[in-house]
């Protein structure tokens, strides 16, 4: 009975949101301006259902809430199902998507107001929480592969959404293609899994290799983990496929906070949370190396951005870079936990540009001023004043993400370097990258943040008639920002277990018991490393998100240092150039794979129809035609000109000759008849 | 009742043909009125038919097992035999067959050019493909396949673009080619084996017992080569595709659709059909190279699409990617792996019926676009007759002008590359699936397909649909009611097959199975 109910709730919560995209994209012309009511009311009643699964999760049991599944089709032998599972991974994540999903549909009332494709816009933020949803409920790596590629397909619609600008269309292009470059290795590394242990589900995938599946062949599992962990690279925006990501700011903001920050993007990270426990130590060895190497470089690319979005665009990548490390070093807590904490900031942060690119773009409108930048914080400044709801939750999203204590990045960012420290201490010698890729970015985080917030809403306002047009965003817009600024603080993720906010063994810890890796990871070990590096971990992150926040006071708010000159210096060896341009990453590409590529289709084309088909295949044709021409002429002029009527003339020449015998002398008639009956004689008289 | 419905699904087509031939005195033969109306009832008629043949269809009988079955003796003298079965193997084959004749008489509404010989010539290429799909004979198979190709010629010489004439005959003479290898193979099947026989059912017993040689070379061998070859053009497989592109941009849109939606079906069809049962163990040694054939499709149709500047081009050069996929599968048959096996035979089955469900939709949509700009460039070509055009983004922007339209072509390009919910994804994944129990290495290569089908169809997309508006098209208008009604039935079973394609594998598995299993008995 309790499961049914369940099932029937997991169900309204996976379709209520395509519900609604179903109906406004039938109706959503006659529905028109008030598309917004459709969509507030069903995802409301889906985070409903997110919250009543949430609150299974302070039972603290290991057993999932829910696990069911159905035969979608079979060819006998081939079936393929489809299920939910909902444990409390899955429950808090439900939780994180309906209520960012919720918060972002009421900002986008006011956000969107007036477009011209109102109804559509809501269409679409509906199919996307549809897909989403469907990726946190599966229970199979082929469902999740189904939701993983229609979240894809949402994204793509909603970064081209104003694809009328020709960069918000390449963007689009560009996550969809990108994404599919990292789905190509996920689906390779589905199939390995089904035939070495004959399973989609999860849990048979862990029952199969627990079973020892691959004993004889750990490296194949390590291989087929990395492949379905391409999927991860491409979702998670990680290195070195993290080029779609700044792009999709392309779309309209809150779609950013939703998708590009706080959800979906997270889904890679997600996915590896699933599938974590068939991962061997390999696997996840390049697994953090990945995601350490994506936490710095796109950290370092983010100090030098001066677009608003594209910070953050960047601070994402990083974030779910440190995610992915936390997941590789086995770190498997710390990883959920921030993915958690920074939906909430990231979500908000990303909000409140929003906010803040809203407000500059009314003070724009209203200057009819349409060549300014209204997402360059080159023109901001000052604006504390002007919007201080926006600057406070802004300022308090910022505090989480630097990692300062009482906010909850601290501890999750925490525990996420205690891993990359502890993996140090357990293996030595090159995995000292990662705590120096963790803290490095920890440092460069809490500059390119403090900086952004300096910039933006502190100092003098670099224009003057602009500021003076800047307001404060309406309440739809501002209540997410309250909402999720106040789930920035720490004390949301220890309730009720502790008040300490220096230590994170809240409710998360409880709800998120460690697991038990089956590919040959030892969880107690490196829960114990955990624990030993708890200490140091927090000292050193305590002092670099200082470093990072005092530098940035240097730098940008009390300018005792010149940022310009050390610009300058820095680029004496191309330093702020290399960042500043994304390290060059996207111009290689371009340069050694996509133009030679096009190039080498263009070049098979003309292979394919100028050469093979117009030269070899109507070559037949033509050597066809002069050889029937040839035997034409040979039939007429020989055959015909010269044999046939060569017969005919030689009959010809005889008949004129022989009629000269005809003479009329009796005598010669009678000489040539015996002649003849002589000539008879001797023939027959040799047989 | 049962027994005649095959026979009508054939021969409905020609009797509206003929029906048509008293009105050319009365109404004169340019009227187009009276002959599309003709044209619809009738196929509408033979779709009614193939659904009540389809809700009266078990798929666990076999041939000599089921109801409908036809078997009268024709030339006693050869043992040709009047014979027409529908399996599971048929019966998608034939569903699609009368939905998308149906639904091109209504795209040919516009038809205006001597609509008595476009209309009777559609119906007796309706009536070929029919038989095909229902023959259990090779001599009358043979004899379909031959009656398809006539009015094919005239459909694309006289109804087609500019260079229709070039491109009829080079359609005629490629598939007259493979018809030769076919008629050799087909006579040779005949007298060695014993008793001598056409029938494909009697030929599965005994075309394995055929152990003659030829010039030192087994005689299986060479009926394998030789009906290899003739399917092998229709699919069309690699070297043999060049053909298609051509044909099909140069055929009117109806008839592109047939094209691809039906006739390459034919190739994967007759492999199925004939060369499986009939020739397993030369399937076992041939496998191999199918799949190399498959893959080398699937990555030549999609690099030389991404080229294409022409949507007609593009779109033809994915059906020869599509069609990888579906040889891939098929040659999965030989998989240890049972689950193999079954997803690759299914798959490619089920990837025949999704791709002429698609590639239709997709052919329909473009033609809509070139009935109202009266082109179809993607990019102007450098040779373009206004040279300032040259190079150029032809459309650009569209999308705003034209939404629902817009909205159904977005649909279409995301099935073609495989879209989950779309049915493409099902039967590309499970060919993938299949190929990757046998031939791990070729199937990796493949994969390159889901993201090379993508990079085309998002291209072409951007290109027409997005951007700025083009000024030119301001007063583009939007797809009509008529047009809705060609494409919302496919709009409805791609996604409908894409969510739940149950119904479609209960309806085909058996026939697999039966497949799976003679192959599999030679192993």
């Amino acid at each position: 009975m309790m499961d049914n109910s369940n099932l029937t709730l997991a169900l309204l919560n996976l379709f209520l949101p395509l519900l609604s995209f179903s109906i406004l994209i039938l109706f959503g012309k006659k529905i028109g301006d008030k598309a917004h009511l459709v969509s507030l009311v069903l995802i409301g009643g889906m985070l409903a259902i997110a919250i009543r699964f949430f609150s299974n999760v302070f039972h603290y049991g290991a057993e999932p809430i829910l696990e069911t599944s159905i035969q979608w089709f079979t060819t006998g032998k081939f079936s393929v199902d489809l299920g939910f599972l909902i444990n409390n991974v899955a429950a808090i994540m439900l939780l994180v998507v309906a209520l960012i999903s919720f918060l972002v549909h009421l900002y986008s009332v006011e956000y969107m107001k007036d477009d011209p494709r109102y109804s559509r816009y809501f269409a679409f933020l509906g199919i996307f929480t549809f897909s989403m949803n469907g990726i946190v409920l599966a229970d199979s790596l082929v469902m999740m592969y189904i939701f993983w590629e229609l979240v894809g397909l949402s994204s793509y619609l909603l970064i081209g959404f104003w694809f009328e600008k020709e960069s918000a269309a390449n963007a689009s292009k560009k996550a969809f293609l990108t994404n599919r470059v990292g789905d190509i290795g996920m689906f390779i590394g589905i199939m390995i899994l089904f035939f070495e242990i004959g399973s989609f589900q999860i849990s048979g995938l862990i029952e199969g290799v627990q079973n020892g599946a691959f004993s004889g062949d750990m490296t194949l599992l390590t291989i087929a983990g990395v492949l379905v962990f391409m999927g991860a690279v491409g979702k998670s925006a990680q290195f070195p496929l993290h080029i779609w990501l700044p792009d999709a700011m392309e779309g309209p903001t809150p779609v950013s906070a939703l998708i590009h920050a706080a959800t979906m993007v997270a889904a890679g990270v997600y996915m590896v949370v699933r599938i974590f426990p068939i991962l061997t130590p390999d696997a996840l060895e390049i697994i953090a190396y990945v995601g350490g190497i994506t936490a710095l470089i796109a950290a370092i690319i983010a100090i030098t951005q001066n677009d608003i979005k594209r910070v953050l665009a960047y601070s994402t990548v990083s974030q779910l870079g440190y995610m992915i490390m936390a997941l590789g070093v086995g770190a498997y807590q710390a990883g959920f936990f921030h993915l958690t904490t920074h939906a909430m900031f990231k979500a908000c942060l990303f909000l409140c540009s929003g906010s803040v690119i809203h407000a500059m773009h009314h003070a724009l409108h209203e200057l009819k001023d349409h060549d300014t930048d209204p997402q360059d914080m080159r023109n901001m400044g000052g604006l504390r004043d002007k919007m201080p709801i926006t600057f406070w939750a802004m300022f308090i999203s910022t505090l989480a993400i630097s990692g300062v204590p009482f906010f909850s990045g601290f501890l999750s960012k925490d525990a996420v370097l205690a891993g990359s420290l502890s993996y140090y201490h357990h293996h030595h010698g090159w995995s000292l990258f990662l705590p120096i890729a963790g803290f490095g970015a920890a440092v460069i985080t809490a500059f390119y943040m403090f900086r952004l917030i300096f910039m933006t809403f502190f100092g003098n306002s670099q224009n003057k008639d602009i500021y003076s047009h800047v307001h404060e965003s309406p309440f739809k817009m501002t209540f997410p920002l309250i909402l999720l600024a106040t789930l920035s603080f720490a004390i949301f993720f220890t309730l009720p277990s502790t008040i300490n906010p220096f230590d994170s063994h809240g409710w998360f810890t409880h709800a998120v018991p460690m697991v038990e890796n089956v590919a040959g990871l030892n969880m107690h070990e490196v829960e114990e490393g955990l624990h030993h590096a708890h200490h140091s971990a927090m000292m050193i992150s305590l002092a670099v998100a200082g470093i990072g926040i005092l530098m940035a006071i240097l730098f940008y708010l009390s300018k005792s240092i010149d940022a310009k000159k050390v610009a300058n210096t820095l680029n004496k060896v191309k330093l702020y150039n290399l960042s500043f341009n994304k390290f060059y990453i996207d111009e290689i590409y371009n340069i050694l794979l996509y133009k030679p590529f096009l190039a080498f289709s263009w070049l098979c084309s003309k292979l394919d129809w100028d050469l093979y088909d117009q030269k070899f295949i109507d070559g037949w044709g033509w050597i066809t035609i002069k050889l029937s021409d040839k035997s034409g002429e040979a039939d007429y002029n020989w055959l015909d000109q010269k044999i046939v009527d060569g017969c005919g003339r030689l009959t010809q020449y005889f008949g004129r000759n022989l009629k000269l015998t005809q003479n009329g002398v009796v005598q010669n008639y009678l000489l040539g008849g015996i002649m003849g009956l002589l000539l008879l004689i001797i023939i027959f008289q040799q047989f | 009742m049962e027994s005649s419905i095959l026979t009508l699904l054939i021969f409905l087509p020609v009797a509206g043909a003929l029906l048509m031939l008293p009105f050319a005195k009365l109404y004169g033969k340019e009227n187009p009125h009276i002959y599309k109306w003709i044209a619809l009832v009738t196929t509408s008629l033979q779709l009614v038919l193939a659904w009540v043949l389809y809700s009266n269809f078990n798929p666990a009988m076999s041939i000599a097992e089921s109801p409908f079955t036809v078997q009268l003796d024709w030339i006693t003298h050869f043992n040709i035999q009047y014979y027409l079965g529908v399996d599971g193997l048929s019966m998608p084959m034939v569903l699609l067959t009368a939905l998308l004749s149906c639904i091109c008489i209504i795209a040919s509404w516009n038809i205006e050019k001597q609509a008595l010989g476009y209309f009777s010539l559609f119906l007796l290429l309706d009536a070929g493909m029919m038989g095909v799909f229902l023959s259990m004979d090779f001599f009358l198979f043979y004899i379909f396949w031959e009656v398809m190709l006539l009015p094919m010629y005239f459909l694309i010489g006289i109804w087609g673009g500019p260079q229709r004439m070039y491109a009829a005959i080079k359609f005629f003479l490629y598939t007259l080619f493979g018809s030769v290898f076919m008629l050799l193979a087909m006579l040779a099947l005949y007298y060695y084996s014993d008793p001598h026989t056409f029938s494909l059912i009697t030929l599965i017993q005994t075309a394995g017992s055929i152990d003659a040689e030829i010039w030192g070379m087994s005689v299986k061998y060479l009926i394998w080569i030789s009906l290899f070859i003739g399917f092998a053009i229709k699919v069309p497989v690699f070297p043999f595709h060049t053909w298609l592109p051509l044909a099909h941009v140069e055929a009117p849109t109806a008839i592109s659709v047939i094209l691809a939606g039906v006739l390459l079906k034919m190739g994967t069809y007759g492999l199925l059909r004939i060369s499986y049962p009939l020739l397993p163990s030369e399937v076992v040694n041939f496998s191999y190279i199918l799949a190399v054939l498959g893959v080398i499709n699937i990555i030549w149709g999609a690099v030389n699409a991404i080229a294409q500047i022409d949507m007609k081009k593009m779109v033809a050069y994915s059906s020869v990617s599509h069609m990888g996929y579906v040889l891939l599968g098929m040659a999965a048959v030989v998989s240890e792996s049972p689950e193999g096996a079954q997803a690759g035979l299914n798959g490619a089955l089920m990837q025949m019926f999704n791709h002429g469900t698609i590639t239709a939709m997709l052919f329909l949509l473009v033609g809509m676009i070139y009935e109202r700009a009266h082109h179809r460039w993607i990019i102007f070509p450098q040779d373009y007759k206004q040279p300032e055009l040259a190079g150029q983004i032809a459309f650009g922007g569209i999308g705003a002008k034209v939404p629902v339209y817009t909205a159904f072509i977005a649909m279409a390009f995301f099935a073609g590359l495989g879209l989950p919910a779309m049915s493409g994804f099902i039967s590309e994944a499970m060919c993938f699936i299949g190929g990757f129990s046998v031939f791990r290495t070729l199937t990796i290569i493949g994969t390159l397909g889901i993201l090379l089908n993508a990079i085309y169809f998002l291209r072409a997309y951007q290109r027409i649909f997005l951007g700025p508006l083009n000024e030119v098209y301001k007063d583009l208008t939007d797809i009509t009611g008529r047009e809705l009604i060609t494409i919302i039935p496919l709009a409805i079973i791609v996604l409908w097959f894409g969510v739940y394609p149950a119904p479609l594998l209960n309806m085909i598995a058996p026939a697999m199975d039966g497949i799976i299993q003679i192959v599999q008995s030679v192993i």
